[in-house]
């Protein structure tokens, strides 16, 4: 891959740095053009005084700081809170990406939702031998406690955070299904409300389409899923406590929907119902927005040594006198195995060609994928099908010899743990550097999709940067940050909104 | 309001109140070592020691009396007064209760207003910055006002910044139910070690007199009711049953009475009728006491059934409010 700097009508000062290769950048297509829907932005940047962007940077820190918008475990006697890190320059999406995007997303989690009801009911997409069994069993999330269970609606994932990427083609693939806890949407929220204040009139003449609307939605969704009978259900968040690094967003989504925030120890079970403890004595709780892991949420039914969640609680939900949101066992249709079931899923029960794609995947237990990527670890990206966040992988072009052995050597132990991906370009979106310069980074996308009695997706989502230059990751335990992402209108409506002004 | 809200809401301002009795109660005792006095370094320091280590039963005191190093070893002022103030081994210490209270705080920290975690929390970065320096007297001398000052500041935003609603009244219960407690312990040592004691110097007793009244801030208020003409008697009756004075036992029982009626009001418990009795006994037996009786009778034994009826109170709130059984709140 060649490096070529920005040549012609950029060669401002401020994008000294800005160089493209075969990477999507989205703001210039590949011949240095801005594309039209920057313009706006770009303009706004270029014309503002450095010393302006500086003054603006400095007052949305302080506003992140003041409002206690923070992130990572802090240690037991001295209170170190770090802001999360953000970027001024949003990420512009057009109106006719997102619709595809939207429909892709909805089109995934609908399939998704399917097969999770398939496979902890009647197992007909087993028995076909469209997924194999064994990958199903092996599954680590796979909970047998699920099967034959009903849940509301049928609704088993009712909030999901999908990561996208767009590749050098320019179109958006999916990398994960976040099915199980995702996090970031206080971050998209915060950031949204901070831009709104740092760049208001373009944020105005751009027409971005709103998400405040989110915590509403949230709410509407999990009110939807209440048990029958119980039709003006009280719903509770869910959080491990203080110590949990994104425990701000739990306070911040009970405060936004104006429910209570619990933890396990205020949670009592008693003839499978379950109450919360208040100074008004036990008040019962119908909906559980839950953002504890299955492993910790009953210590009775799964792990025993867990003090995050509330004995007795399985037993409730199996009774139906409880939804929990999300339900039990999702985590195994995003496991990163079935991942590359995922078109094969949604063709079997929607007999529709998928969207959005996947990211071409390698399964090591099949003995010719395995082969495969073993001979060609170096062009590869290896990840343990458990892990999150940008842990226990191996970066293939920048791994070392003894590296490679060591995974060779894990892979043949444990071929199902792991599975390969190509090492990805995916894009890059301006932001504004440390030394008050614009340089391409690379950014990912989370939209949250809400599945409730019907499919809400908020137009937008949490835009990670990978904030070190070249770097590929962009989780913030590892030196990323995020971006508000603006989704436009489509053409006609923006037409329609610029002759209305 | 979840109990578990209401039990950290509790223990934030009775941990506050106790920080700051705590360093008045150093403050006035350091002041008065400046005096000659017949008053030994060792008895009047072990007196501080019981009046913040008798809190036994009410479940946050450990080894108060082991602060002066082995039972019985006497570890001199500077040694003794620096574990007070610092060492966070010792619940009892200033920092201890400090740390406790933050804690708390933040496990709520959505519950209280920004400006009382605010507050708090400067105050913590504070003693954090003020402990890790060598211990001295000018240290000491910034410490205790910090202190004072901060729960002040804090006690100020509580009531300009929070709701007056449930939260604000747990508030108030565990400010008063502390108050009443820590005064009550004070004077019953008082009574022992100063009023009946062996020291009969006028002039030494005139100067631990005005300590007295100093600890609880009330000497000014004190002379403008009774002028400086100080007698064990008035001074009982001024610390015990004055109406008015703020840091008087019967004030804070007055208040802590008048919140927990209002938290049963808000949260129409069934079950608050046995912690509202004992309330109000506390109450009427405080407001129509008279001090000749008290003293006619033994104002010792006086001051320890309210110290029960303090704990008792402690007790119900925790059985009618955080830590009910499941069939009684089921049973209604």
């Amino acid at each position: 891959m060649t490096t070529v700097p920005v040549r012609g009508a950029f060669e401002h000062p401020l994008l000294r740095d800005y160089f493209m290769d075969a990477a999507f950048d989205e703001m210039f297509d590949g011949d240095g053009a801005i594309r039209p829907h920057y313009q706006a932005l770009f303009t706004e940047l270029t014309t503002l005084p450095p010393e302006e962007i500086r003054r603006r940077k400095q007052s949305a820190d302080a506003s992140f700081l003041m409002q206690g918008i923070t992130f990572t475990v802090y240690g037991r006697e001295e209170g170190t809170e770090r802001i999360f890190p953000y970027d001024l320059i949003p990420r512009v999406v057009t109106g006719e990406e997102w619709d595809r995007i939207e429909r892709g997303l909805t089109q995934r989690i609908t399939a998704l939702n399917l097969f999770l009801h398939d496979v902890y009911n009647d197992q007909k997409i087993l028995a076909q031998g469209v997924v194999p069994r064994e990958v199903v069993y092996t599954c680590q999330q796979f909970r047998r406690q699920m099967r034959g269970l009903r849940v509301p609606r049928n609704v088993y994932v009712a909030i999901a955070g999908t990561d996208l990427l767009r590749l050098n083609s320019g179109e958006f693939v999916v990398l994960e299904d976040n099915l199980r806890v995702p996090s970031g949407v206080s971050y998209m929220l915060t950031n949204r409300r901070i831009m709104k204040r740092t760049l208001p009139s373009l944020f105005r003449d751009y027409g971005v389409r709103p998400i405040d609307h989110y915590p509403q939605a949230l709410l509407a969704t999990l009110r939807s899923l209440a048990p029958e009978g119980r039709p003006e259900p009280t719903i509770v968040v869910l959080t491990p406590g203080v110590y949990n690094s994104a425990y701000f967003e739990h306070t911040w989504l009970a405060r936004q929907m104006g429910v209570e925030l619990v933890e396990g120890r205020d949670l009592v079970i008693h003839d499978n119902v379950v109450y919360m403890r208040t100074t008004a004595g036990l008040k019962r709780v119908d909906v559980i927005y839950r953002r504890v892991d299955d492993d910790f949420i009953d210590p009775l039914a799964f792990r025993g040594d867990s003090i995050l969640g509330a004995a007795g609680l399985f037993n409730a939900y199996r009774a139906g006198n409880v939804t929990l949101a999300n339900a039990f066992g999702t985590g195994v249709a995003d496991d990163k195995a079935i991942y590359a079931y995922v078109p094969a899923i949604i063709k079997y029960y929607l007999d529709e060609d998928p969207i959005l794609n996947n990211v071409e995947t390698y399964l090591l237990t099949d003995e010719k994928q395995q082969a495969y990527v073993k001979q060609n670890l170096e062009k590869l990206v290896v990840k343990a099908v458990g892990e999150s966040g940008g842990y226990g992988m191996l970066v293939g072009p920048q791994s070392s010899a003894a590296e490679r052995e060591e995974f060779k050597r894990r892979i043949e132990a444990d071929p199902r743990n792991y599975i390969a991906q190509p090492t990805l370009s995916f894009s890059r979106a301006p932001c504004l550097l440390e030394d008050g310069s614009i340089g391409p980074r690379h950014v990912d996308l989370r939209p949250y999709i809400l599945f409730g009695d019907k499919v809400t997706i908020v137009p937008g989502g949490l835009t990670r940067v990978a904030l070190r230059q070249g770097s590929l990751v962009v989780n913030s335990s590892q030196g990323g940050g995020s971006k508000d992402t603006w989704v436009l209108g489509t053409s006609q409506e923006a037409h329609a909104f610029a002759s209305s002004r | 309001m979840l109990s578990r809200v209401a039990d950290s809401l509790y223990w934030t301002t009775r941990y506050l109140e106790r920080a700051e009795h705590t360093a008045r109660l150093i403050d006035i005792n350091m002041g008065l070592m400046l005096d000659r006095s017949r008053v030994s370094a060792e008895r009047r320091w072990q007196r501080v020691l019981s009046a913040v280590g008798a809190a036994q039963g009410l479940g946050w005191n450990d080894d108060a009396a082991g602060m002066a190093g082995e039972p019985g070893r006497w570890v001199g002022v500077t040694t003794l007064v620096h574990a007070l103030c610092f060492d966070t081994t010792k619940h009892a210490s200033i920092t201890a209760c400090i740390f406790a209270a933050r804690e708390n705080a933040r496990q709520i920290r959505d519950e209280i207003s920004t400006e009382q975690w605010q507050r708090l929390n400067g105050l913590f970065h504070e003693i954090s910055r003020l402990r890790t320096a060598a211990p001295s007297e000018r240290n000491l001398a910034e410490f205790l006002p910090t202190i004072i000052d901060g729960v002040h500041l804090f006690q100020g935003v509580t009531d300009t910044t929070l709701s007056h609603g449930e939260g604000w009244h747990v508030l108030r219960v565990g400010r008063n139910l502390e108050r009443a407690w820590s005064i009550t312990t004070l004077l019953d040592v008082y009574e022992r070690e100063v009023f009946l004691g062996e020291d009969s110097d006028d002039a030494g007793e005139y100067l631990e007199w005005v300590g007295l009244l100093r600890i609880c801030t009330a000497f000014e208020a004190f002379c403008r009711v009774h002028t400086s003409d100080l007698t064990h008697e008035r001074i009982l009756e001024f610390l015990l049953l004055d109406p008015d004075f703020p840091h008087s036992v019967r004030y804070a029982v007055d208040a802590l009475h008048n919140a927990l009626e209002a938290i049963q009001q808000h949260t129409r418990t069934q079950h608050g009728g046995e912690l509202m009795r004992v309330a109000g006994r506390l109450k009427a037996t405080l407001a129509f006491a008279q001090i000749g009786e008290i003293l006619a009778q033994e104002p010792i034994r006086y001051l320890r059934r309210i110290l029960e009826q303090c704990r008792e109170i402690h007790d119900l709130i925790y059985t009618v409010y955080i830590q009910y059984s499941v069939e009684t709140a089921l049973a209604v």
